[in-house]
């Protein structure tokens, strides 16, 4: 029986994955929470899908490692749309679903070209199984820069948030705060695209946070909450993924889904609201 | 117990020539203000005056020509101006996991608020929360906050630094009569007990006339100002309020 439980232990690629899981879902329950504090959903949304438009441009200009280009790209993307979004008084969300529209459609075209698209198809569901030592030292490096980065511009964040006014009063430097905060994502999601796939890598950031919102009454809840229900999602994910053949991204989702769900009823039954 | 400073009335803030432009469209032209410690300026007008576009000009939220000026009366001293400041609103959802001491907290300090409690900001903050008997406010939910509630909070919170110049965006709605009253009469409390001046957008003309000690009437530039009886008596004031009953005063 315990063998039972124990066997995917044993298989090199589902450690390494485990190893992923466990440094990808805390970081994404943290980004999370500013992310849906800053109603920043369909930007994380449409910056996933930049990745398409950044690999396409990659192949285009001949680069052989596509995920630099792609990740310049989302980074110029995401700097692209805050500057937008400032600036405009037209609806943020229009914006943003424009470009992002507009870009994930030259992606496509680009990379469906002579009909060679399957090969990218991965993208859009992610295989972690597939992730390698190095890979995973990479997301080490981006989990321990995002810690530093959250210590340090997290309350200054949330001030910025709260009233851009006030915290200009206060001589943070908002802007600058955005475009960091910006580019971090971007750089984030870009490095785990592969991992977690394009379809549902926005679920993975906006769930966690969405869930732990029903629960918490303060930002040290929000926070563990947040970071609880992702690593939990993840690694029952991983491991009922492996027993159901399923791939791992969804069934991660799918669990994450339905704790949203149970903390979304369990918020109902207690305050009636 | 907080050291509670009287006004010294020797200090002044003089905003020259301030104007603001959006595009094409001049906002604000050439305002000139006196402030003094100890007084409660009330910037009263239309919506659309640039009554708040002033607060943010001054606030250096938007970009302004003209110059802000922080003087000693007695010596002539430039000094550094500190500015305290409360929103007319806050960008706070419903079921936002934000307290109290995490929202003041996070412009307070650099100590990230997703750790434990910092036990020593945390009896500061409720010590300048006691100020407006907020305290007991602390640890609830910001989201759930009443108007009055959150105002109290605001304010303390726009006291903390104890700044030299409160700016106050007066919320439109969410307050209901008695708020409104005990708002009035802590900023009255302020006023006297603090070496501050205070500015407030205010919409509320009755309260204007009782509580203010100099009235600056706006539309996109001054057509008025000076004490409650000379403005709400101008021809400009009839003008501006022309259906709206200017009566009380």
């Amino acid at each position: 029986m315990l063998a039972f439980f124990t066997d995917w232990w044993q298989y090199g690629f589902m450690r390494n994955a485990f190893w992923a899981v466990l440094i990808i879902t805390p970081l994404f329950g943290i980004l999370g929470t500013m992310i849906v504090n800053r109603k920043m959903a369909f930007f994380s949304d449409a910056l996933g899908h930049s990745a398409l438009t950044g690999i396409a441009i990659g192949v285009v200009l001949g680069v052989t490692d596509t995920n630099l280009s792609m990740i310049i790209f989302a980074i110029i993307f995401a700097l692209l749309l805050n500057k937008i979004s400032s600036k405009s008084t037209a609806s943020t969300d229009t914006i943003i679903s424009v470009f992002s529209s507009c870009s994930v459609a030259i992606g496509l075209a680009i990379l469906s070209k002579g009909g060679n698209f399957s090969k990218y198809s991965s993208l859009l569901v992610g295989d972690i199984l597939s992730i390698t030592k190095k890979e995973i030292v990479y997301l080490i490096i981006i989990f321990a820069i995002t810690l530093i980065f959250w210590t340090i511009a997290f309350n200054k964040l949330n001030a910025i948030s709260i009233n851009r006014t006030l915290a200009k009063s206060r001589h943070i430097p908002v802007s600058l705060l955005e475009n960091l905060f910006a580019v971090l994502i971007a750089v984030i999601v870009m490095l785990s695209i592969k991992w977690v796939g394009i379809l549902i890598i926005n679920a993975l950031l906006i769930l966690p946070a969405a869930s732990s919102r029903n629960l918490a009454v303060n930002m040290r809840e929000y926070h563990f909450f947040a970071i609880l229900f992702s690593v939990f999602s993840g690694v029952l994910g991983l491991i009922i993924s492996y027993f159901t053949n399923v791939a791992t991204g969804p069934m991660i989702i799918i669990i994450a889904s339905l704790i949203y769900f149970l903390t979304f009823a369990y918020q109902k039954i207690t305050h009636g609201n | 117990m907080r050291k509670i400073i009287e006004p010294c009335g020797l200090h002044c803030i003089k905003i020259n020539h301030l104007g603001v432009t959006m595009g094409e469209q001049m906002i604000l032209d050439d305002v000139n203000l006196h402030i003094h410690c100890g007084t409660l300026t009330a910037i009263i007008g239309k919506n659309g005056a640039g009554k708040s576009t002033l607060i943010k000009a001054i606030l250096g939220d938007i970009p302004h020509t003209g110059n802000i000026e922080f003087k000693d009366r007695e010596d002539g001293k430039i000094q550094k101006l500190k500015i305290g400041y409360v929103p007319q609103s806050l960008n706070i959802e419903k079921n936002t996991p934000l307290s109290v001491y995490d929202m003041i907290a996070s412009y307070q300090s650099g100590f990230p608020v997703f750790l434990k409690k910092n036990k020593k900001l945390y009896r500061e903050i409720k010590e300048m929360l006691t100020v407006f008997e907020a305290d007991y406010l602390i640890d609830k939910q910001v989201s759930n906050l009443s108007g009055g509630e959150l105002q109290r909070v605001l304010l303390s919170m726009a006291i903390m630094d104890e700044p030299n110049l409160l700016l106050l965006d007066e919320p439109i709605s969410g307050i209901d009569q008695n708020g409104t009253e005990l708002f009035y009469k802590t900023i009255d409390y302020l006023k006297k007990h603090f070496d501050l001046a205070i500015v407030l957008i205010s919409h509320d003309l009755d309260y204007v006339a009782k509580y203010a000690d100099k009235v600056v009437l706006l539309n996109h530039a001054i057509l008025k100002q000076g004490t409650v009886g000379e403005v709400f008596h101008s021809d400009e004031m009839k003008q501006v309020f022309e259906k709206t009953e200017v009566e009380g005063c």
